[in-house]
């Protein structure tokens, strides 16, 4: 059951092939079985998910499901789930339970969707290796001693190892998409605001946005059709009409205009890597797409400005950890000041200090100019290119990873080579763009991901060129060994 | 106040550091000190590379969709949650956050 697709299960418990509990049931077996190696899970709620799904059996014989209706899914550690802790991967909230739902665990829930558990993720979701979870890190079912990716690591380990059958996640500079691509998965990031970031746990508010890791474009247009729409809660959330996602896989493309940037191909990208992109493209050609080559003239600067614009949102974002209201809080302390420091020295790790710093520096006396505003108007630029870009063509082509995964500790004593993980998918943050993430090859028995690019709400056509491309191709289907 | 054209990032000292750690609100161990002047060392120098781009007549951006802050009518909308939200709080006495002393 576990290998199936969300779209499959879907039809199996439309059918009565199966029931929501025997699905559910299953699920926690095996996540009971290799969580112990992945570390995929921080929380299993199994005792809930059992009466979920009972009530979601219960729901289906009434005539009411939905689509979703008791598939058993699982949650990034970041979304708030009322009465369930909710610990951002960091100690500071090791003992948080959330006294609400973020809008997508509540609008899933009322879907009928099954909860199995929170998954395992980067310390509030600052990293790209899952190495920086105070739970530990999580490893790559396809290869133990390798990084899942991050900071949805946890979901998308989780997923491929066929413990849910998919989780949600969320995407600030490639966290959804990075990992997907890492371990041979669908990761759909929509447009900013398209989806409400109500009860998630914000890093950089202006970046920041929920999606989905699945095993296919179609499951990935199933669950965004329950998550997206606006939401009073987000003052950011886009006020437009969700269109049918599962309509729009299925109409013919009339054409399709594929823009490949030159400087996605440059000398920091794994040649095999290179090489298994290319010939998606060629699939996309050979389906009658017209591919073409196009400049991102300011994509290359794309790290730098995230490096400015999410830690500095970050250090004011994380400024409500002071151990007052909720939390972690350091024991025996003097005086106010000493509380904040303490609770938040011994509260965060490594990584997040790196960043409430970083985020203070550019955003003190005398470097605000220099490096906040600048970052903010070359963040315009870089904007600009992608504007201009879809002037010509109706998506956006590469690479979604400079490399396939690596191994588990290389990477994390030296931050600059851990943030360049993300070198070609911080530009779809940084304009708001939607983006997805879809297997493309093995190389070294290891997944590699095809990243797609749309204009703002190009849902449904980003949707439909990833199904178009795995009605042709079978790399979304690879399961590793171990866990078929 | 420095603007981009004549700015040049230079390396952070470990007083830099403790600078920074003072206005975060952020206790760390002396020997995470050398370690993190090196690291956000090269962090401003990654970040140093936005300064040669010229910007001129660049509005900064504001909002990826160019949206303007949505307003909500001033009425109130929530419900008293506060024993709810209090669950969560380290140290709370008759609805109050308790916190060391701060006036002497």
């Amino acid at each position: 059951m576990h290998e199936q697709t969300l779209t499959e299960l879907s039809q199996a418990l439309a059918q009565n092939r199966v029931s929501s509990r025997e699905l559910t049931a299953h699920y926690l077996q095996r996540i009971e079985k290799f969580d112990t190696t992945l570390n995929s899970f921080i929380t299993v709620t199994g005792e809930s998910a059992l009466a979920q799904a009972d009530a979601a059996d219960a729901r289906r014989a009434r005539g009411e499901a939905t689509p979703l209706t008791g598939i058993p899914i699982a949650h990034k550690d970041i979304f708030c789930t009322a009465g369930v802790k909710t610990s951002c991967g960091s100690r500071m909230l090791d003992n948080f339970i959330s006294p609400y739902d973020a809008t997508v665990v509540a609008r899933l829930k009322e879907a009928g969707v099954v909860m199995l558990g929170k998954t395992n993720m980067d310390e509030f979701a600052m990293g790209s290796s899952n190495e920086t979870s105070y739970y530990g890190p999580v490893r790559n079912p396809w290869k133990h001693d390798c990084v899942p990716g991050g900071s949805s690591g946890g979901s998308a380990a989780a997923v491929t190892a066929g413990l849910c059958s998919a989780a949600t996640g969320t995407d600030t500079g490639g966290s959804i998409r990075q990992p997907a691509a890492l371990t041979g998965l669908t990761g759909l990031k929509p447009t900013y605001g398209r989806v409400s970031r109500y009860g998630m746990i914000a890093f950089a508010s202006s970046l920041d946005q929920a999606g989905t890791l699945t095993r296919s474009a179609a499951d990935a247009a199933l669950l965004l059709q329950a998550i997206a729409g606006f939401d009073d809660h987000d003052s950011t959330a886009l006020d437009d009409p969700v269109p049918d996602y599962g309509a729009a896989l299925h109409t013919p493309w009339k054409k399709l205009r594929i823009g490949v940037p030159k400087n996605f191909f440059d000398d920091g990208l794994d040649a095999d890597n290179a090489a298994a992109v290319r010939a998606s493209l060629e699939v996309f050609a050979k389906l009658g797409a017209t591919i073409k080559p196009i400049q991102l003239d300011h994509v290359h600067l794309s790290v730098p400005v995230y490096y400015v614009v999410a830690p500095a949102e970050a250090s004011s974002n994380l400024s409500r950890f002071d151990g007052v209201r909720f939390g972690y809080r350091a024991a025996g302390v003097n005086n106010l000041d000493e509380l904040y420091r303490r609770t938040r020295g011994e509260g965060f790790g490594a990584e997040v200090k790196r960043r409430i710093l970083t985020g203070t520096y550019v955003l003190s006396t005398g470097y605000y100019d220099a490096y906040y505003l600048q970052a903010q108007k070359v963040r315009q630029l870089i904007s600009e290119d992608f504007r201009l870009a879809f002037a010509d063509v109706d998506l956006i082509a590469g690479p979604t990873t400079p490399t396939p995964a690596f191994a588990l500790g290389q990477k994390t004593g030296d931050p600059i080579q851990m943030y360049l993980n993300d070198i070609y998918t911080i530009g779809a943050n940084l304009a708001g763009l939607p983006a997805m993430s879809i297997p493309c090859g093995l190389v070294g028995g290891l997944p590699v991901g095809l990243q797609l690019v749309g204009p703002h709400l190009a849902e449904e056509q980003l949707l439909k060129a990833a199904h178009h491309y795995q009605q042709e191709t079978a790399w979304h289907c690879q399961t590793p060994e171990a866990y078929a | 106040m420095c603007t981009a054209s004549e700015f040049h990032p230079v390396s952070l000292t470990p007083e830099d550091v403790q600078k920074l750690c003072a206005l975060a609100r952020l206790e760390i161990g002396p020997d995470e000190v050398g370690d993190l002047s090196a690291k956000l060392s090269d962090i401003v120098r990654l970040v140093g590379e936005l300064q040669a781009q010229n910007t001129d007549g660049v509005v900064p951006m504001a909002h990826p969709l160019d949206q303007a802050q949505r307003l909500r009518a001033d009425v109130v909308t929530e419900t008293d949650g506060s024993s709810r939200y209090q669950a969560n709080a380290p140290l709370v006495d008759q609805a109050l956050y308790l916190v060391p002393k701060v006036i002497e």
